[in-house]
């Protein structure tokens, strides 16, 4: 069973408190101010507590797939719900504006594998930082009676590029990187036959991909203004550090935020090493709004986190 | 109204109870655990005693039907747990079941040794062999009565067929063929052939970022072989014709009730998910149970339930706790009388509830140690809603949520229903005057 309630324990009486970090700016604080109706807050309580949900079922042995799928589509609900009446900006901007600059990206694992070669340049290497999310990053059918098909999609950055598509998310501990390189331009079902197969290459080439995987590390980050994505990366969160490239947004620019994170929880991590509670937070606030590299420590306090937690909850 | 009444004495068994059904005729009942042990009960005959007393079921068999494996490939366990029991029709002396985890579908042969020769020439009976010198006559081996012996053996073993986690197996009424439902799809086996499967559905989506819906529950009809139904997380169900086509993507029917707009909340996709499809025994009717209330649906009829019972209606004000505690997942059973008058299903604090179909009348049972001395009548239950708590009512937030009940069977043909509450099997019999 998961530890009952979330750091903010919904109350169906409404208001609660509200605390924002020394770090908020004002902006967001007004804007915010406007979200007190205890709808409002039960319905943020919702969505915080739906995406503790999803993360927590990252962790476990064997999510139960319904399970995801039901909570998934009532995080997507309340996402429209607060895209239409405007929350949703709101909150991210107050996000956005709470992040330091240091940031990296983090679950994307995705993006570490652009053969960038910018993003080559000083890149240490970059141990997964989620905890039991990287061991859940497996195909769902890896290897079932022949067919290669990889569960994984990242399909909506695949038109964006290439590369970062399903195999993408077949990050296990070994699969550190893309034998696909070369596959930059192929199609999205060829490439996961490439993926299937590179897969099986990759357990032997493990070492020769832990090097092209790191230098992935990049300077792609998740369109973090994005409305949908914001939500999940708060949970991931890392947000990209570098001043926005005109360029790369539009790269990004008809990516499904939503779904960003979705996809790692529906399609079917379903390995973990078995994580108690507080290996969940210690996770978690590693992809705290510190710099991941293995050179410097990957843990940030947890107060980073209770800070993060406070501007979902309070703002 | 009936009254019910133990007929077993519960006792505390070693792992929770993840399935009970009844054969085919009601004399035997099997369970299976979480630590993948089947269990099967057997009814005593009758005796003349007490002609109202239809015999107590007594533990028959016991045998280790999956254990828990490892999927090196994808580091993950494969738990051992028994999700469903399905009896095959009795064709001979041997009872023959499905039983199934996760990922593996087993087909389990229970057959009685009662005999055993005796006689032998060149042996003795322990076994050594004796002397020939010894020997200066022949005779035939005879039978002999032994002490029975239940002997259980796998017959078949249906694997590899399944990526997501199977949650329903239904025999055809050809009994030759049976269905496996996954989260995504359902696959058709031949009972003698286990290296090959058919998929009949596959609702997976090219990308799986797309997935919103799996399928919760498969069930054959009873007679027509050609028919069977899913349900979804979404609350529908499909009927589909397998004449149609090799892949029945396409339903033949849709059941669908279309949402209440007063009722409509962020959890109302989640208690809509269906836990569990029923056909009823004629075949004309088919039951559903999704998480407030039990719905009856006339297959000729696919906009709206013929009949809706709310099971615990209390629970629609606590939605948002329960789906804290998760107890808004779990996947309560639902199942028929022998003449589909009467249907079941369980709740929370060890309750479950009947809705007479004709009658039009429900009680609430509770399934506890103190009510199942032998003979004692079972207690109708009552929750109250209101602001007063009448006595012997229990209010909602007294409702223990770890105590529930998910899985109940009825007898085929008599009034005898099995309820298992979290690691306890009850067997109740309605009291004859």
């Amino acid at each position: 069973m998961f530890p009952k309630g979330t750091k903010r324990k919904f109350s169906d009486s409404g208001e609660e408190p509200v605390s924002s970090g020394d770090q908020v700016p004002a902006a967001p604080s007004v804007a915010t101010r406007s979200l007190t109706s205890s709808y409002s807050l039960q319905r943020q309580s919702l969505l915080d507590m739906s995406l503790i949900k999803l993360q927590l079922c990252h962790m476990l042995v064997e999510p139960n797939l319904c399970r995801s799928v039901l909570i998934a589509n009532t995080v997507r609900q309340i996402q429209e719900e607060m895209t239409q009446d405007g929350t949703w900006q709101i909150m991210t901007q107050a996000l956005a504006a709470a992040q330091c600059p240091t940031d990296r990206l983090v679950a994307t694992e995705v993006l570490c594998r652009q053969t960038d070669a910018a993003a080559q340049a000083g890149q240490s290497p970059k141990p997964f930082s989620v905890g039991g999310l990287e061991e859940g990053y497996h195909a769902e059918e890896v290897v079932m009676e022949g067919d290669v098909e990889t569960e994984v999609t990242m399909s909506t950055l695949a038109p964006v590029s290439p590369q970062l598509s399903s195999a993408s998310y077949l990050a296990g501990p070994f699969v550190m990187g893309p034998c696909w390189d070369e596959d930059e331009e192929e199609e999205e079902e060829e490439e996961e036959e490439e993926d299937g197969e590179c897969e099986e290459d990759e357990e032997d080439d493990s070492e020769d991909c832990v090097s092209e995987g790191e230098e992935a590390d990049r300077d792609h980050l998740s369109p973090d203004s994005r409305t949908g994505e914001q939500v999940f990366g708060t949970f991931e969160i890392k947000h990209p550090a570098p001043p926005p490239d005109p360029a790369l947004e539009e790269l990004f620019s008809d990516v499904d935020p939503s779904y960003y994170d979705l996809d790692t929880v529906l399609t079917g991590m379903q390995s973990a090493p078995k994580m108690g509670p507080y290996d969940l937070l210690e996770s978690l606030s590693s992809h705290g709004p510190t710099a991941l590299s293995s050179s410097s420590s990957c843990r940030s306090d947890l107060n980073e986190l209770d800070h993060i937690m406070e501007i979902i909850v309070g703002s | 109204a009936k009254q019910w009444h133990s007929n077993y004495t519960p006792s505390l068994t070693a792992d929770i109870i993840s399935t009970v059904e009844f054969n085919h005729s009601g004399e035997l009942l099997a369970t299976g655990d979480k630590g993948g042990r089947v269990v099967i009960f057997q009814q005593e005959p009758e005796t003349k005693n007490q002609p109202q007393c239809r015999g107590e079921y007594n533990v028959y068999s016991t045998f280790q039907s999956h254990e828990p494996e490892f999927d090196y490939l994808k580091s993950l366990e494969i738990e051992e747990k028994i999700n469903k029991i399905r009896w095959l029709p009795q064709k001979n002396a041997a009872q023959f079941l499905l039983s199934t985890n996760d990922k593996t579908i087993k087909l389990w042969k229970i057959s009685e040794r009662d005999k055993r020769p005796e006689g032998y020439n060149l042996k003795e009976e322990d076994g050594r062999y004796r002397d020939l010198n010894t020997v200066t006559t022949l005779r035939v081996p005879v039978f002999r009565p032994m002490d029975l012996m239940v002997e259980a053996s796998p017959r078949r073993v249906f694997a590899n067929a399944h990526t997501y986690h199977i949650n329903s197996i239904s025999v055809n009424s050809d009994c030759e063929t049976y269905l496996s439902a996954d989260d995504l799809r359902i696959n058709l086996w031949n009972l003698e052939i286990n290296d090959r499967s058919f998929n009949i559905v596959d609702i997976k989506p090219a990308n799986m970022e797309e997935l919103t819906e799996v399928i919760t529950a498969a069930e054959f009809h009873p007679n027509q072989c050609n028919t069977f139904v899913y349900s979804s997380s979404k609350g529908t169900i499909r009927l589909c014709d397998m004449r149609a086509s090799a892949l029945c993507d396409q339903h033949a029917k849709q059941f669908e009730e279309p949402e209440d707009p007063n009722n409509r909340s962020f959890f109302s996709e989640i208690i809509s998910s269906i836990s569990d499809v029923k056909f009823s025994h004629s075949g004309r009717y088919m039951m559903t149970r999704d998480y407030l209330s039990v719905k009856i649906w006339d297959l000729n009829m696919e906009s709206r339930p013929v009949e809706t019972y709310q099971v615990h209606e209390y629970l629609r004000s606590k939605l948002c706790s329960l789906y804290e505690n998760d107890c808004i997942f779990d996947k309560f059973e639902c199942c028929w009388n022998g003449n589909d008058s009467v249907v079941m299903t369980g709740s929370y604090n060890n309750f479950f509830r009947m809705f007479d179909r004709g009658y039009r009348q429900d009680v609430t049972l509770e399934a506890s140690r103190e009510n199942s001395k032998p003979r004692s009548v079972l207690k109708p239950r009552k929750v109250s809603t209101g602001g007063k708590r009448k006595k012997d009512e229990i209010s909602v937030d007294s409702l223990d949520f770890n105590k529930k009940i998910l899985h109940t069977a009825w007898h085929p043909l008599d009034n005898i229903i099995a309820v298992a509450t979290t690691n306890n099997l009850y067997i109740f019999q309605e009291k004859l005057n």
